[in-house]
């Protein structure tokens, strides 16, 4: 019995969350919760803490910028000096401004694809990835709870009848 | 809840609940085609094979099968580059500038918004690539040091500011667009029954499970990316602008292009938002989701920028006066004067006149005109590409090299044939694609669904 799981539907989000609020307070670990659209307010109701893909996007974006400013440090300094007017470029300062705008760019291609490509591989969604939400309908309508008995103390049956008690329209364990 | 108040118009009809938006989102997707999508597939498929034909013919040939000359040397190409990077700022403006100041209207309209901006940058990455003559050294844009030497690519040079700027705009509207696709893609993979479409939206549904950690993911990289489109979407007309404003031909050499351009563009961009979207909720039967106040709040963001247009013209013209520059002051007067007065007329009458009919509520909330006005804008605002590019060059420092600028069957049928791939494009995801965001419709309908909002007033007064 230890292995099963339970999966409680519900057909509208508050329900789920005042359900959730009511089975947390009482020391029940909620597992996970798939749902059609986010539910605001379920994160610390059942323990998930904030994701931290900003700061990982702040990080991709300095590489960025990183790069760009020394990449046209060297190609346009270092490497191969142009003369375009008389315009000074002996050092970098003297040439920054014209490189504002490419520094900018280059710093939010990295920032938003490094981030969508951190967003791909925590999520593990990739193309070819059979999903994981126990059934068709919680992309639709449905809101499920996804409870594991042997995260908990309390019996199966009183699991069982505190969903029921609070909303859940149909539960199933397997 | 967020609970929104009461005076606020409804932003969803009827009576819908969770499973109906779903259902009304795939209906298109599921059922078949009418007979007006094959006719408009048709003949858009018709004018995009003869813009390929003509392209293929340019690319054999060479630019000289267009009408420039050695005094306009940019023309309908440059035109219409800049004209379709304008109408691609709608979107992503939209998407991301709406969700920071978290305007809900957004939400009907942005998929499909910024699908249009997908395609429309697309569309306009085609005329730098053939009007470089020979493209198959297209490379030489990207900084490889040149013939694999050390000469690099001129990076004080606005035109490369700009290979930079539209292909990163081009590539994080795309990832934008497709982060919010994600969970529409699997609502449909979870929802049909034949074989090959399922096979085909789990495959671009990317596994997609809608757990609360993945949500909570995808409201922080969704908002995080609008942060960063925000100040892109104005960087990309910005620096568009500035391979004009950096040069020193009269009529361009202007510090009040960025501004002026990217607001022409936010105009135009919504302009063709306007004409795509009116059709679309017609035949699709969208009328519930992108309502009256959808259009109307859109004519509203038309007004507003049409007008930052109409003070950019006069201040242009007043500083032509004004600074005392000679060349600059006969630009200014050639333009309304000139041989091209028709030009320039069209383009003050359709982009500065004619949008203040709609400080009327009437006409604002009138779909028939909205679309009348739409197409309106669209023209005159090839018209302002127009003026600038060509009225500019024609009349040279020299008088002996003034000449006038006559397309070519060559240059019409590559501006035709980019529309034509660009309704292709759009036609193929009205029927494929999920066209609102169903999912994150369904976050606002208990705020903005009618009859949410008629239940919690009800409520309130018994």
């Amino acid at each position: 019995m230890a292995d099963k799981i339970i999966y409680a539907t519900f057909d509208d989000d508050m329900v789920l969350l005042e359900s959730a609020k009511k089975l947390t307070a009482k020391g029940v670990h909620i597992r996970d919760v798939f749902s059609p659209f986010p539910i605001h307010g379920i994160d610390p109701v059942i323990g998930i803490k904030h994701t931290r893909l900003a700061i990982c996007g702040f990080i991709y974006g300095l590489i960025g910028l990183t790069l760009a400013v020394s990449g046209m440090y060297y190609f346009m300094i270092v490497d191969w000096p142009m003369n375009i007017g008389g315009k000074p470029n002996d050092f970098l300062y003297q040439n920054i401004p014209a490189f504002i705008p490419i520094s900018f760019e280059f710093t939010v291609l990295l920032a938003a694809h490094g981030m969508a490509l951190t967003f791909f591989l925590r999520n593990w969604t990739l193309p070819g990835i059979k999903p994981r939400n126990p059934y068709p309908y919680t992309t639709d309508d449905k809101f499920v709870m996804e409870i594991h008995p042997s995260d908990n103390e309390i019996s199966t049956d009183e699991l069982m009848s505190d969903l029921q008690s609070t909303g859940s329209i149909a539960i199933e364990e397997r | 809840m967020h609970q929104e108040a009461a005076i606020r118009e409804p932003l969803i009809l009827g009576e819908k609940t969770y499973g109906q938006i779903t259902e009304d989102v795939m209906q298109p997707v599921v059922g078949k085609a009418n007979r007006s999508w094959w006719i408009a597939f048709g003949i858009s498929a018709v004018m995009a094979l003869w813009g390929i034909g003509c392209i293929l013919y340019l690319l054999g040939t060479g630019v000289g099968t267009w009408g420039l000359n050695k005094t306009v040397g940019w023309a309908w190409d440059i035109t219409n580059f800049v004209w379709w990077v304008g109408i691609g700022h709608a979107g992503t403006l939209i998407s991301a500038v709406l969700l920071l100041f978290r305007q809900k209207w957004r939400m009907a309209i942005n998929r499909s918004a910024e699908a249009m901006t997908i395609f429309a940058v697309m569309m306009a990455a085609v005329w730098p690539g053939i009007h470089m003559g020979r493209i198959w050294l297209a490379y030489f844009v990207f900084p490889l040091p040149n013939q694999f030497g050390s000469l690099w690519v001129n990076f004080n040079s606005p035109l490369l500011w700009d290979v930079f700027a539209i292909s990163t705009y081009f590539s994080v509207s795309l990832v934008f667009w497709y982060i919010g696709l994600i969970p529409d893609f699997a609502t449909i993979r979870d929802k049909v029954t034949q074989t090959v479409p399922k096979k085909v939206y789990s495959l671009l549904s990317f596994g997609w499970t809608g757990n609360a950690k993945a949500w909570n993911r995808f409201e922080e990289i969704s908002l995080v990316l609008a942060g960063l489109a925000t100040p892109l979407v104005f960087s990309v007309h910005s620096i568009v602008s500035m391979d004009f404003a950096t040069s020193v031909i009269p009529g361009w050499h202007t510090t009040i292009f960025p501004p002026y351009f990217v607001s022409g563009a936010v105009f135009s961009g919504f302009a063709m938002v306007q004409t795509l979207l009116i059709i679309m909720r017609k035949v699709m039967h969208l009328e519930n989701y992108i309502t009256i106040k959808h259009i109307e709040y859109m004519n509203i963001v038309i007004i507003v920028t049409g007008s930052i247009v109409g003070v950019a013209y006069l201040t242009e013209l007043f500083i032509s006066w004004y600074s005392g520059v000679e060349y600059e002051s006969y630009a200014f007067l050639n333009r309304a004067t000139g041989p091209y007065w028709w030009s320039y007329w069209a383009m003050m009458t359709c982009n500065v006149i004619s949008p203040q009919v709609f400080w009327f509520k009437k006409l604002r909330t009138n779909i028939m005109f909205t679309f009348f006005m739409s197409i309106i804008v669209n023209i005159g605002m090839w018209f302002e590409r127009f003026v600038i590019i060509v009225t500019s060059l024609h009349r040279d420092y020299l008088p002996s090299s003034w000449t006038m600028f006559h397309p070519t069957y060559v240059d019409i049928g590559c501006f035709i044939g980019t529309i034509g791939i660009f309704f292709v494009l759009f036609l193929l995801f009205a029927r494929f694609f999920p066209v609102l965001p169903l999912n994150e419709l369904k976050t606002i309908l208990k705020s903005s669904g009618e009859q949410y909002k008629k239940n919690s007033e009800d409520a309130t007064q018994h």
